[in-house]
C-alpha cells in the first residue's frame, strides 16, 4: 500500500513539467521540461519494476535513460544551430 | 532494516523529485528552471533508484548502473541545453543581476566569427 503514494507523488510532478511543456514561452523552455520529465519518468519506471517485481524492466529503465541523453543533446545542438 | 532504509530512500527521492517539478512550474526564467529542474531531478532519480536497489538486494548492482549513469549523464545535457539557450538568444530575467558571458564578451565574439 505504500508504494501508491510514492507513485502518486512522482505522477504529479510528471503533470506539472507537462503543463510546463505545453505552455512554455520559448522552444527553450519546453526542452527543459521534456529533459527533467524524461529523468523523473526513468524513476518512475524504476519504482513500476519494483511493484511488478519483474527483473526486466529495469532494463527498460536503463534504455530509456541512454534514448532521452541522446536526443535531449540533439535537440541541443540543433537549437544551437550546429546541426 | 534494510526494507525501512529502502523506503525512506523512496519517499526522500520522490519528494525532490516533486520538488523539481514545482520548481518548474513555477520559476521565471529559462535558466532558473534549469536549474531547479536538473539538480533537483537527479537526486531524486539516484535516490529512488538506489532504494530500490536496497528493497531487493539481487537488484542492486543494475538500479546502481542507473544510478551512476544518471548522475553522469545529466549535468551534461543540462550544460548543452543551457548554452543552446543562451545562444539561440533566449534573454535572462529582467530582474537578474549578473550575466557573466555577456560581461567578457566570449559568448558574442564567437558567434560572430
Amino acid at each position: 500500500m505504500s508504494w501508491i503514494i510514492a507513485i502518486a507523488i512522482i505522477v504529479l510532478g510528471v503533470v506539472l513539467t507537462l503543463i510546463r511543456a505545453m505552455l512554455g514561452p520559448t522552444a527553450a523552455d519546453r526542452m527543459v521540461a521534456v529533459d527533467s520529465m524524461t529523468t523523473i519518468t526513468t524513476a518512475l519506471l524504476v519504482l513500476l519494476a519494483l511493484y511488478f517485481k519483474r527483473y526486466i524492466y529495469l532494463d527498460i529503465a536503463l534504455v530509456y535513460a541512454v534514448l532521452a541523453f541522446v536526443a535531449t543533446l540533439a535537440v541541443a545542438r540543433y537549437m544551437e544551430g550546429g546541426l | 532494516m534494510l526494507t525501512a532504509i529502502g523506503w525512506f530512500l523512496i519517499y526522500f527521492g520522490a519528494f525532490f523529485l516533486f520538488l523539481g517539478a514545482l520548481g518548474i512550474m513555477r520559476f521565471p526564467d529559462v535558466y532558473n528552471r534549469l536549474q531547479a529542474g536538473t539538480k533537483c531531478t537527479t537526486l531524486g532519480a539516484l535516490s529512488t533508484s538506489i532504494g530500490v536497489g536496497f528493497l531487493h538486494p539481487a537488484w542492486l548492482p543494475k538500479t546502481f548502473i542507473i544510478a551512476l549513469f544518471i548522475l553522469l549523464t545529466n549535468p551534461i545535457s543540462s550544460h548543452a541545453l543551457g548554452r543552446a539557450s543562451y545562444r539561440s538568444g533566449v534573454k535572462l530575467w529582467e530582474k537578474s543581476v549578473v550575466d557573466k558571458c555577456k560581461e567578457f564578451k566570449e559568448c558574442v565574439e564567437e558567434e560572430n566569427e
